[in-house]
């Protein structure tokens, strides 16, 4: 088996969650004397943790970004458009009941509670690499099941040639959405066999434990070989289509989002080259690899296509 | 020392500090985030701009309130204007782009929001370069036109902003109605206007 951390960051350095919270706690009690304004200490309950978790065996040989860095700093236009607005406000998101309708070209339409799907499958852990469109990128070990599982029990018909994903439109609980910086509820969307590729995970948990709510609790997508913006966050919507939906961003600035948005660091956005990306945690910033380092896995699905013109 | 803090001048230097402190502590905190680079970054572009606005500032305050003496300030605001903005630089040209002249020169070229940044910081040297007294002296009334350049270079700033900003257009825009602002009351008509509701 190989190593799963990076030699010069060994397991045990990284922090676990239990034990940030342990720290934070500790800092909050010196928060009070903290210089610095715009730090706010809130308490906060232990997220439950998650059993019978199956380890990633292809996580990758990459340290592991820790639980605070994720969970603090998230791009989530819903709560906030500055990156640290999710976790100071994502508290209001209730999680509880809530449904996934599964919808539209499918033989077995239907309206999931949370609670079945988080039985729908065996969860399992799932490192992966975040690269986000804006430079800076994470990895992340997710819990969950690839969305494969779910689309299977749907049964697609052929007229299914895409998926649709919604998160969730109520500006009473996602306080961004009382301004219109989008055009909301935020749709993304896949191919169908990019939808169906093992890699493309729906992830219910963060680090073993369940899925802090400015993470995109209490389900979201994740497609690690795509720009962060594609893994939609807090699903209520799961629609199989004839054509490519309109997303989110594509409405927003069509020249900037593609349908595709494959992690690519040949083609630059307006506004960003994609050559390189700072890893957080990390000084300098690094090459940024081709699909996001999963083009054994996944350049299979687009032979063929410009991927200049289909960005 | 005592005789030093009474100086409205020292306490506008110690304030010109904070943010350059502020960042220090933070670091050695641990409080910069989860991206302390672009903390940085943005923290010095915001107070580079802010510099430049207060800098602005002064003239329209001078004849607000009719204190002469608040231009002896304005040096020292634009000359704390271009210290952030060449930290802010600096992150960039270091920490971004680890001082590769290939990568730099691109990026100034295809992206327009560094095009504008970069701009307005090669405006600003010759400014802070003829901040000096000497220097006042020796261009004579061509030191007011080469000055002018402080326009455009804050025009270029809050154009930087807009663009560099991927949705939510809502903080540039507030800089650029106080920019807005500062040049609308300049101009001769504003002028003649207030001092007509002066007089009456
Ligand atoms: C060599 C010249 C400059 C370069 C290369 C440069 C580059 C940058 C970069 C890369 C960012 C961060 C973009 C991001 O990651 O979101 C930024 C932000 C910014 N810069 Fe500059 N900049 C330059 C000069 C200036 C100057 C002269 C000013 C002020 C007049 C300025 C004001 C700002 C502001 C206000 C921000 C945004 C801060 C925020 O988002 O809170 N920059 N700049």
């Amino acid at each position: 088996m190989p190593p799963r951390h990076s030699p010069d960051i060994l397991p045990s350095e990284i922090t676990p969650p239990d034990i940030y919270r342990e720290r934070r706690r500790f800092m909050q009690g010196i928060g009070a004397l903290a210089l610095a304004a715009g730090f706010g200490a809130t308490a906060e309950a232990a997220p439950a943790r998650l059993t019978g978790v199956r380890a990633d065996p292809q996580a990758p040989d990459e340290a592991r970004t820790p639980y605070r860095d994720i969970t603090t700093y998230n791009n989530f236009y819903e709560f906030g458009s500055g990156k640290d607005d999710p976790a100071a406000r994502a508290d209001s998101l209730r999680t509880r009941p809530w449904t996934v309708a599964v919808e539209g070209a499918v033989n077995r339409p239907r309206v999931w509670d949370i609670d079945a799907l988080l039985r729908l499958a065996p969860l399992e852990e799932r490192v992966y690499r975040l690269r986000c469109v804006e430079g800076w990128s994470m990895v992340i070990p997710w819990v969950g099941f690839s969305l494969a599982e779910l689309i299977r029990r749907a049964e697609p018909t052929g007229d299914a040639k895409y998926l649709e994903f919604v998160s969730l439109h109520d500006p009473a609980q996602m306080p961004g959405q009382r301004r219109r910086v989008l055009d909301w509820p935020y749709v993304e969307g896949l191919r169908m066999d990019e939808a169906m590729h093992p890699l493309t995970l729906l992830a219910v948990g963060l680090y073993g434990e369940v899925l802090p709510n400015q993470n995109g609790a209490p389900i979201r997508l994740v497609v690690p070989w795509k720009y962060g913006f594609k893994s939609a966050k807090s699903l209520v919507r799961i629609r199989f289509v004839e054509k490519p939906p309109r997303t989110a961003w594509m409405a927003a600035a069509p020249d900037e989002y593609g349908f595709y948005s494959n992690v690519n660091p040949q083609v630059a956005h307006p506004r960003w080259s994609q050559a390189k990306e700072r890893r957080i945690g990390e000084l300098f910033r690094r090459d940024t690899l081709m699909f996001n380092g999963y083009a054994d896995a996944v350049a299979g699905l687009y032979r063929g296509m410009d991927l200049k013109r289909y960005f | 020392m005592h005789g030093l803090l009474r100086r409205p001048g020292s306490w506008l230097f110690v304030a010109g500090c904070l943010p350059l402190l502020r960042l220090i502590l933070l670091g050695v905190w641990g409080g910069l985030g989860a991206d302390p680079v672009e903390f940085v970054a943005h923290s010095t572009g915001t107070w580079a701009l802010i510099g430049l606005l207060l800098t602005l500032a002064v003239t329209p305050l001078r004849r607000l309130t009719g204190r002469s003496g608040l231009v002896r300030h304005r040096r020292m605001l634009g000359l704390f204007a271009f210290f952030y903005a060449c930290l802010h630089a600096l992150t960039y040209f270091w920490l971004d782009q680890s001082f590769d002249p290939r990568a730099i020169a691109r990026d100034i070229l295809e992206r327009p929001f560094i095009t504008a940044g970069f701009t307005a910081f090669v405006l600003l040297v010759p400014l802070a370069a003829t901040s000096t007294r000497a220097a006042m002296r020796r261009l004579g009334r061509r030191w007011q036109l080469l000055h002018r350049l402080i326009y455009p270079a804050a025009v270029l700033g809050v154009l930087h902003f807009l663009w560099l900003v991927k949705k939510d257009l809502t903080e540039p825009l507030v800089y650029a109605g106080v920019l807005g602002l500062l040049l609308v009351v300049r101009l001769r008509w504003t002028q003649r206007l207030l001092a007509r509701v002066r007089e009456e």
